[in-house]
């Protein structure tokens, strides 16, 4: 078997066995570890979606949160059946025709995907005419009108009230589903020209543009797929959690992301996976710290909002010591297994 | 809109300008320094205004004492910030330096919320701003009139520090060339600390006033006139300080305006500044008094 072959033979092998342990757990494992697992690939889905863009264009976009709120809302409003939706629109009547409309779920995940595409697409124009600092206000200032839009369209999404009831679609099979899909969809763009394409614009904008990269294009490429996976996330996660409002997509998710990919490496697919997996099950374990504990002679109160604290406290101390994270920019894939496998065999 | 009216708001605008103005200038500075966006600057706000609560209610100080000291605490908690979180990477790429200023601002956040609780404690506003005056037939709280006269006031000493002082001129020349000024046997660092002392403070007088006009004190109260105040600094033409203070004035007294013109829009309020924002880069990326962009490397 040639290498090529070979690296998509294996990547199949390992698609099958996640799965095979999905379906363990969701045969054998508890509701709270099936939870956590679909935790897991909602966060990876989000972190690999947002490396692409942050990791890999070398711009620090800070409104993830908004896409994934489009995202939610969208697939939200389109699953919930005509009277559902009568009955949480209590304060004010929700706009036709959004009250008549009921779509499976699959469909509404793909309008999430393609709704938060298209706001990314319209404020991309003002976002990529600047760079630095300027974007990451630009675009924190976008997820934060986006929060501001979800409280006062009341007719639209309910306002502060959110949304309740929505059916619990989500499971292991589609989180995963999408996650994989993410990683694939994000791997092939990276290792084809438009990845090199976006590396050379992160290293060197200018030097780029003189070999001919039109920036605005290919960043908008990313901006767009991105955007297209965040909400395709959100959907997921309303589905999930079953009840949404404006307060779950607060800067504070964009911030979770960012710990995320800066701890994976900033640029490393693998490393944001890494990045999710760990904060979803760190996310649990630290739950701990929060509790009160009884050590038999002393109780220690809970102190709430401690696991906040030591995640900006560990942010903080990865980018000021160990700026590149646990994968710095190396992947590890098959390519990268066999040629060490082949370095062993041959030395 | 009558005219008194108007004339009331025409003064909370002034007033809510004020304030941006004095949190602005601290962006303005250390931007003009280290190209930086401090994202923690706002959080400096709640710093201060915890300080001057703890100040009066535990150590049961005068408001006249414990304002100046949690002043000048909020001062040191600005360089002890750069010292930090930003001076490790000063030749670090610049995304490392903004994600470790939006850590920064939430560990500050995170750690009062740890030790202080997420409970609103309410400021105590001493007598002499609890006033009410009244002024041509307004009924306007003296605290509205006090803060525009306090910011005068302490920008007027800050201009004085910045175009007269040694200290000042090597500010200016470190805003202009870092490796130039370093040449000229100036300490860098002793200057950026300088720099953060003088923000800090400034923010620390705003989020005092901050504090009393808005007396609900919790350990999120800084992002948004951080944010703002932010945007007031763009708007102006960052690195300016004048033009810091024009900004925000302009968007307090915009903001108060386009409620009172227009009430529906209140629930809107906060989305503003970014739209603001948006037009300001799309149409005069360097605001009204800035120059044109210079990237420092």
């Amino acid at each position: 078997m040639d290498r090529d072959r070979l690296k998509i033979f294996l990547n199949g092998v390992t698609v099958v066995a996640v799965f095979l342990v999905l379906f363990a757990f969701s045969r054998y494992g508890t509701d709270y570890q099936v939870r956590i697992l679909n935790n897991m690939a909602i966060f990876i889905t989000l972190a690999v979606s947002y490396n692409l863009v942050n990791g890999y264009c070398g711009i620090l976009h800070l409104g993830p949160n908004a896409f994934v709120a489009i995202g939610a809302y969208t697939s939200a409003l389109l699953t919930m059946t005509p009277a559902e939706k009568q009955m949480n629109f209590i304060i004010q009547p929700i706009v036709w025709p959004l009250n008549v409309i009921e779509v499976p779920f699959v469909l509404s995940l793909l309008a999430a995907g393609l709704t938060a595409t298209l706001f990314a697409f319209l404020i991309s124009f003002p976002v990529f005419r600047v760079r630095g600092d300027y974007l990451a206000i630009v675009t924190l200032g976008f997820g934060e009108v986006v929060r501001v839009l979800c409280n006062a369209l009341q007719n639209v999404t309910n306002g502060p009230l959110g949304l309740k009831g929505l059916s619990p679609c989500t499971n292991l099979w589609w989180t995963w589903g999408v996650a994989v899909l993410s990683i694939a969809v994000i791997s092939r763009l990276i290792h084809s020209s438009y990845g090199r394409a976006l590396k050379a614009i992160r290293e060197d904008e200018t030097a780029a543009r003189a070999m001919g990269v039109d920036p605005f294009q290919h960043l908008l490429l990313a901006f767009l797929i991105s955007a297209f996976f965040s909400g395709v996330a959100g959907g997921l996660l309303a589905h999930l959690i079953t009840t949404i409002s404006p307060t779950l997509f607060t800067f504070l998710l964009t911030f979770n992301l960012l710990i995320m990919i800066v701890v994976g490496g900033l640029g490393s697919t693998t490393g944001a996976v890494i990045g999710a997996m760990l904060f979803a099950w760190g996310g649990e374990a630290l739950r701990i710290v929060e509790k009160p504990m009884d050590l038999g002679f002393v109780i220690i109160p809970g102190i709430p909002g401690m696991r906040m604290v030591i995640f900006s406290l560990l942010l903080m101390l990865v980018i000021l010591f160990a700026r590149r994270g646990i994968m710095g920019r190396s992947e590890l894939n098959w390519e990268v297994i066999l040629t060490r496998l082949d370095r062993l065999r041959r030395p | 809109m009558t005219s008194t009216i108007f004339l009331q708001q025409l003064i909370n605008g002034v007033s809510l300008g004020s304030l941006y103005a004095l949190v602005a200038i601290g962006y303005t500075m250390v931007y003009g320094i280290l190209r930086l966006i401090n994202f923690a600057h706002g959080d400096l706000l709640m710093v201060a205004a915890y300080a001057a609560i703890y100040g009066i209610a535990v150590f049961a100080l005068p408001w006249y004492v414990s304002f100046p000291l949690a002043v000048l605490f909020t001062g040191l908690t600005g360089i002890l910030l750069d010292r930090a979180a930003y001076k490790p990477l000063r030749s670090a790429p610049r995304i490392s330096l903004l994600i470790s200023a939006i850590g920064a601002s939430f560990l500050l956040e995170n750690l009062a919320l740890v030790l202080i609780g997420g409970v609103p404690k309410a400021f105590p506003r001493p007598e002499p701003f609890d006033r009410v005056v009244d002024l041509f037939g307004l009924r306007i709280q003296v605290l509205t009139i006090y803060t525009p006269i306090v910011t005068l006031v302490l920008l007027l000493a800050l201009l004085y520090i910045v175009h007269r002082t040694k200290v000042g001129k090597a500010m200016r020349a470190a805003s202009r060339d870092f490796e130039t000024t370093r040449l000229m046997g100036i300490n860098v660092d002793r200057i950026i600390s300088v720099t953060f002392l003088l923000g800090s403070v400034l923010a620390a007088a705003g989020g005092i006033m901050w504090a009393m006009k808005y007396p609900q004190v919790n350990p999120f109260m800084g992002v948004f006139p951080g944010l703002k105040a932010f945007i007031a600094a763009v708007l102006g033409g960052i690195g300016n300080i004048m033009g810091a203070v024009i900004g925000g004035f302009l968007l307090g007294l915009g903001e108060i305006l386009i409620v009172a013109a227009v009430p529906e829009l209140a629930q809107f309020r906060d989305a503003f500044a970014f739209v603001l924002l948006v037009l300001v880069l799309l149409f005069r990326p360097t605001g009204i008094m800035g120059e044109p962009f210079t990237d420092k490397t």
